[in-house]
């Protein structure tokens, strides 16, 4: 195989794609850096005549940093719920083959595909309703059951690769389930737990639809929606938008970088054989 | 060890049995899940046939939404644009994932570092993309105005991307596969790691090229994959919203009013939700369609059983 030729086709594709992606990512870096007025004469493309940092203290100064709390909490308090949730039921899953447990499982394979608009409203009208509008709670509890169905297939995957020989023997050994749970599931599915981990991280750190809808005051605003009406605000001040963009994707930048094996093997095995 | 025996013996059910959890562990993250996903569908239906401003309590209207909605043209228009978006959607992330995919699913060393970079997209939220986007497009401080040996000056004189109709499609199509082709890829690239090498050694032998490899054996095997891939994209295109309310506003005029857009709007602009939540209630059963046979289609509801036969 690794004697073939070249393959120039695939090698101008690839670079040209290379190019698409790293542009943007280069003017965004670039410009956050740049007086907006260096910025609107040269254009994105250009090299920088001088580097600045008045559009960070720009950004900060307009309270972006208070985002940080909230996205903060909000992704935690996700994370946490997923992990309570998630590991139990697909133990369920994968070890208990009754028809109640197979309807769970479809339920979730179904509710993959419930999109968040289609339940906006619903939700909406449910959180006024408990007086839970407008808190960092409304947010956080759809954000998390959103994230169920695919960190549970995620898991449930994981899961699957302990060998039954390994329940055998624990089950020779007379171990109730929640000790086959609690021993041997747990620590050997630490590579799925890492996974959910991460994608619920992701998803609750970039979710933008429940914020826009179920918050309004500022205090309860996350990275997305303040990023939303920063825009909407400033919209001509290309090069503060870019500090702002910067400055919310550091925290997941830096999640990627210690978890990337994570949830790329996680991600991957979304397509199947 | 012999408790353990005796006690097999006397629930009769064999020492295998021991250590499996009973079906209550599945139920929290059912009922959560119930609560916040399954319990809104119900809702929804209820509020379609309601009339509510976000203040007091909804009133019962019977069909009168529905009615309504059906006799109004924006509705068709809003599916057309949805089906539109989501067809461009699919047509030009799925050869492009697939072959980057393909491509990424090598174990050479320079494809490892070049995949981590493709990668980066999916990290942005659809907010911040959009946002990027939208500066980098903007007609007179953006790429149009620096590169316009590439982009023309007509598309100057016609008011440029955002205001004729088919170029605000197409900057939409275009930003969707910026944002989502990194996904797809790596379904792809796991799907591609999955095909048994004899395949292509066994096609080498018997003289096979590249391309005729790629024709015979990668995309065949790849059935799976696309069709996983495909329907992903095809629930993510129904609802295409983010990159809709930053970009166009659904303009120009109504020309990228998408259905998920047009209940934003119709609820969370004119506070009419029973019409909003008839939008809902025709979404939902769309994509519920589309699952459903994502579901069949893709085997991911056999998964179950491929490794337990205990």
């Amino acid at each position: 195989m690794t004697k073939q030729r070249p393959n120039y086709v695939a090698g101008a594709f690839t670079s040209f794609w290379l190019v698409l992606v790293i542009a943007p990512v280069y003017v965004l870096i670039k410009a956050s850096f740049q007086t907006q007025e260096d910025y609107t004469l040269s254009g994105p493309l250009s090299i920088p005549k001088s580097l600045t940092t008045s559009n960070y203290s720009t950004v900060v100064s307009s309270g972006f940093l208070h985002y940080f709390v909230a996205t903060g909490i909000v992704t935690v308090a996700t994370v946490g719920i997923v992990l309570l949730l998630v590991p139990p039921v697909a133990f369920a899953i994968v070890r208990n083959q009754s028809r109640t447990v197979t309807f769970v499982f479809r339920a979730f394979l179904l509710g993959l595909a419930v999109p968040i608009q289609a339940v906006i409203v619903p939700i909406f009208f449910i959180m006024i309703k408990v007086n839970l509008y407008d808190t960092l709670i409304a947010v956080i509890l759809p954000t998390a059951a959103f994230s169920l169905p695919l960190s549970t297939i995620i898991m449930t995957g994981s899961m699957r690769d302990i060998t039954p020989d390994l329940y055998e023997a624990m089950s020779l050994d007379g171990a109730n389930s929640w000790r086959v749970f609690w021993n041997m599931v747990l620590p050997l599915s630490r590579g799925g737990l890492a996974t959910i981990i991460v994608f619920s991280a992701l998803n609750a750190w970039n979710g933008f639809l429940f914020p826009l809808i179920l918050t309004q005051s500022k205090s309860d605003s996350v990275f997305t929606l303040g990023l939303f009406n920063f825009q909407t605000a400033n919209g001509i001040d290309a090069p503060a938008i870019c500090a702002a963009v910067v400055l919310s994707i550091i925290p997941i930048l830096l999640v990627y970088l210690f978890a990337r094996r994570a949830l790329i093997q996680g991600l991957m095995g979304v397509g199947g054989k | 060890m012999t408790t353990l025996a005796k006690r097999g013996r006397t629930k009769g059910s064999g020492g295998l049995k021991i250590g499996r959890p009973s079906f209550l562990w599945s139920l929290p993250a059912f009922v959560y899940f119930a609560i916040f996903a399954l319990l809104p569908l119900g809702v929804v239906v209820w509020l379609s046939f309601t009339s509510w401003d976000a203040i007091g309590s909804p009133h019962w209207v019977g069909t009168s939404n529905w009615t309504a909605m059906f006799k109004n043209p924006e509705l068709l228009q809003s599916f057309k644009i949805t089906g539109i978006l989501t067809i461009l959607g699919i047509a030009t992330q799925t050869p492009i994932s697939m072959l980057l995919g393909v491509w990424a699913s090598g174990y050479q060393k320079n494809r490892a570092i070049l995949s981590a970079l493709y990668f980066i997209p999916l990290l942005m939220s659809a907010i911040a993309i959009s946002v990027v986007w939208a500066s980098l497009l903007s007609p007179y401080f953006g790429l149009p105005h620096e590169l316009h040996w590439l982009f023309g000056s007509a598309l100057f004189n016609h008011g440029f991307l955002f205001s004729s109709s088919p170029a605000a499609i197409g900057v939409l199509t275009f930003v969707g596969m910026w944002q989502w082709t990194p996904f797809h890829t790596l379904i792809y690239q796991g799907g591609a790691r999955a095909i048994p090498e004899v395949l292509y050694q066994a096609a080498s032998i018997d003289g096979a090229g590249r391309v005729r490899q790629f024709w015979s054996i990668t995309v065949p095997q790849l059935r799976n994959t696309m069709i996983t891939s495909m329907v992903l994209m095809l629930a993510g295109g129904l609802t295409t919203f983010d990159t809709i309310l930053v970009l166009t506003q659904g303009g120009p005029g109504t020309a990228t009013t998408s259905t998920s857009y047009y209940m934003y709007l119709e609820g969370f602009k004119s506070f009419q939700f029973g019409p909003a939540s008839v939008l809902s209630v025709m979404l939902i059963v769309v994509t519920t369609i589309v699952s459903l046979i994502a579901v069949r289609a893709s085997g991911w509801d056999k998964m179950r059983s491929t490794q337990e036969g205990l």
